[in-house]
């Protein structure tokens, strides 16, 4: 048993948390508020490789692992949350996908510029009535001659509405002859296809800047062979992806904590502002040592996670507990540190109100909390 | 003992929720939180149907009524809507220093408008460099002969840029001892120098300010009461203000957990309502219980408080309870929308950005804790 981590590991962790500090940080406030994309720092990630860390270099990767893909978004997460969001859905979902089951023209095509950040990719799972139940969704994709065509509509896709989008991996249903069963298939759809339109972006709570937007297919038409891996088998190679994208959660919200933590801390050492007497005792001190025991288990979980899926391990129950215990974890520790900088915190220019209009997030995307005890619980009884 | 609201209690709850049904209109309060925006007009008819300033004497535009009625109005305010309910329930923060403790000149001049929906109280008492050590200020009031020069920075003024009576509380400069002593101005002309605080988490169509006094001249009838009263009539305020927020606290709680259960029973996934999955259900038994303990508190608070026994823990624990119950249940109505509880055009995201905002009303939570602590088992 080992818990160092090896010098390439601590070497991108590093690099990762100097950009942060240097070129997101003072950024990010204005980020949220304008609702602009930073297109910018996001070429600079690419150029930086942190789009293609667990990617063969042959691929645009760097040939790291999945413990350095981690450690990497939660360091930029602590800066801002939304571009964790894009390396999580960007390179470990879409990028993973296609690695693990592209073809060889597709991984030539799509994957090598994600790897890059050179282009963002998105995946197309949820639906307007498929949300927590996401096999109950109804876009259907319909084999004509040499093209699919796809009829249906997509719910809070991130990603394809931005500048340099390529393509949204969606999953349809499609018809297989032999038993005349339905089967779920992922399908590449590229953002110029006939058919598909980006619709309106919605006005959220938080994250304003990142592109989430309803997709429609109408009659929408992609080549044969964009079909992604084994055609029955779609719903469950998108599952295998954001099981790897719950691990991405566990670092996104721990980065998440650990930047309300540090606010708390600086804040609390410096006692000012008249908090004095709030300060000088036992509660704050005493919350200050809950979230950094905390902190330290949420962080200690997703490296476990990374680690196992590294070594080639079944990983399943790790994944859920990181993705469950960080979430839920940022959620109280942002809520706590909003008190802890009453009244001033509640102000936009104090970053811990951005932190805390945006951690309940990680409870429900990528499966609500709900959904991971219910897995948990199922593999548990199993 | 009786639990049960009186038929006129009952009426008033009524009348103030028929009102909100009917006025509180969702889109526009989305555009007056993004825009940062007084609900003007649907305070103005709150006014007029008598809303506001329920509590003040019937000379002054009021009915007489007391504390519970005027909450049970804000409660419903804030449960139809978080946002204007906060701000039609903060219209007369402030004016109840003039209430409790101006002459017969004050109450006449500054309550009388606010119930006629022509100005709207402020009360500047926080200072950024003391916090919420109320003991003492670093804003001085000076005697001269015909009255004190004020010096000093108020933060966080509540409703500062709207037009309409000022309380502020100042540290008497040229006694020996260490008092306080309160004044009410207009805000509107040559008042103190007024600058307007940005967008914030929550509670955005309540304006909120910055004021700078500098040896601004106050006349000798605009003290409120003696000097020296300062500091107790601050606590009392404190005492009713922690009840009026401990009820939006309940209002808004109410509201959150309105909007969730609707979805519960309309939403579908697995092939069933979301209303019927257990932990769902258990979520929403919480909430529920939580809220009525909330509520039961805040009553009893306010019904102490118009028997003129007022007592302070009780008020404390009202403010500390309903705060921490509103921002819990908003939170958790929130989860149960899933992802639409991020998107705007649903409700829930203002309710949950407001019940954060309950506890810099009055005294904030944390300190409530400690006097409550004080209170039980004091210093030893």
């Amino acid at each position: 048993m080992d818990f160092h981590l090896s010098e390439k590991q601590k070497a991108i962790r590093d690099m990762a948390r100097k950009f942060a500090r240097e070129v997101v940080a003072p950024r990010a406030g204005e980020i949220e508020r304008t609702g602009e994309h930073p297109y910018d720092i996001l070429a600079q990630m690419g150029e930086l490789g942190m789009m293609g860390i667990p990617f063969p270099e042959k691929y645009g990767g760097g040939g790291g692992d999945w413990v350095s893909m981690h450690l990497c978004i939660e360091e930029i997460s602590r800066a801002d949350v939304l571009l964790g969001a894009i390396m999580d859905s960007n390179s470990s979902v879409v990028g993973q996908e296609l690695f693990v089951f592209g073809t060889e023209e597709q991984k030539q095509r799509w994957l090598i510029p994600i790897a890059q950040g050179k282009q963002l990719g998105a995946f197309g799972l949820t639906e307007p009535d498929a949300g927590s139940d996401a096999a109950a969704l109804k876009t259907t994709a319909v084999l004509d001659g040499e093209e699919w065509i796809i009829n249906g509509s997509k719910q809070f896709i991130t990603n394809i509405g931005l500048d340099n989008a390529s393509i949204v991996i969606i999953t349809a249903k499609t018809q297989i002859e032999t038993a005349g069963t339905t089967v779920i298939s992922a399908i590449i759809v590229p953002k110029d296809a006939p058919g598909f339109t980006v619709g309106k972006k919605y006005e959220k709570l938080a994250m304003r800047a990142s592109a989430t937007h309803e997709l429609f297919f109408d009659d929408c038409r992609v080549p044969k062979d964009y079909l992604l891996g084994d055609i029955k088998r779609g719903f469950a190679q998108h599952l295998a992806v954001l099981q790897t994208g719950r691990i991405n959660v566990g670092a996104i919200a721990t980065g998440l904590a650990q930047a309300c933590f540090d606010e708390a801390l600086t804040f609390v050492k410096q006692g000012s502002r008249g908090h004095q007497s709030l300060f000088k005792s036992q509660r704050i001190p005493f919350k200050l040592a809950d979230m950094a025991v905390s902190i330290e288990l949420s962080r200690n979980m997703y490296l476990k996670a990374a680690w196992l899926k590294d070594q080639g391990e079944e990983h399943t129950l790790e994944a859920h507990f990181a993705k469950l215990f960080a979430s839920e974890t940022a959620t109280k520790i942002a809520t706590e540190v909003l008190k802890i900088f009453s009244p001033y915190g509640y102000l936009e220019e104090y970053p811990i109100s951005r932190y805390f209009k945006v951690a309940k997030l990680w409870e429900i995307v990528e499966g609500t909390s709900e959904m991971q005890r219910l897995i948990i619980a199922r593999e548990l009884l199993m | 003992m009786d639990f049960g609201l009186s038929k006129e209690q009952e009426d008033i709850q009524r009348a103030a929720r028929d009102f909100t049904q009917g006025e509180f209109d969702p889109d526009l309060a989305l555009q007056l939180e993004k825009e940062c925006q007084y609900p003007i007009d649907i305070w103005k008819k709150a006014c007029k149907l008598g809303f506001i300033g329920i509590h003040f004497p019937e000379k002054y535009g009021g009915q007489e009524l007391g504390l519970l009625e005027n909450i049970l109005v804000v409660e419903e305010f804030c449960r139809q809507h978080s946002g204007i309910g906060m701000a039609l329930g903060l219209s007369d923060f402030g004016s109840e220093i003039i209430l409790r403790f101006g002459n017969d000149d004050q109450k006449e001049k500054y309550l009388y408008p606010i119930t006629k929906g022509e100005s709207i109280s402020s009360l500047a008492y926080f200072e950024k460099d003391q916090g919420y050590n109320f003991a003492s200020f670093k804003t001085t009031a000076t005697r001269t002969a015909n009255g004190y020069l004020v010096n000093g920075k108020k933060s966080f003024v509540v409703n500062g840029t709207l037009p309409g009576p000022l309380v502020v509380f100042c540290q008497m400069n040229n006694t020996k001892s260490d008092e306080q002593v309160a004044f009410v101005l207009e805000k509107n002309g040559d008042g103190p120098v007024v600058s307007m605080i940005g967008g914030r988490v929550g509670m955005n169509m309540v304006p909120m300010a910055d004021l700078s006094f500098t040896y601004f001249e106050v006349p000798h009838k605009s003290l409120i009461g003696d000097e020296g009263q300062g500091q107790s009539q601050l606590m009392n305020f404190s005492d009713e203000v922690n009840i009026e927020a401990a009820a939006m606290g309940v209002g808004i709680a109410q509201g959150a957990f309105d909007l969730a259960l609707s979805y519960a029973k309309q939403r579908e996934q697995f092939g069933q309502k979301i209303g019927s999955f257990e932990a769902i259900r258990d979520k929403l038994a919480d909430m529920a219980t939580r809220i009525e303990v909330a509520r039961l508190l805040t009553y009893k608070a306010a019904w102490t408080f118009d028997r003129n026994e007022a007592n302070r823990k009780l008020n404390y624990m009202a403010k500390l309870v309903s705060t921490e119950t509103a921002l819990e249940v908003a939170m958790d109505s929130l989860h149960i929308f899933g992802g639409y509880g991020y998107v705007s055009e649903y409700k829930i995201e203002q309710f949950y950005r407001d019940a954060s905002m309950v506890d810099i009303l009055g005294i904030p939570g944390e300190l409530d804790k400690s006097l409550i602590g004080d209170q039980i088992i004091g210093k030893i």
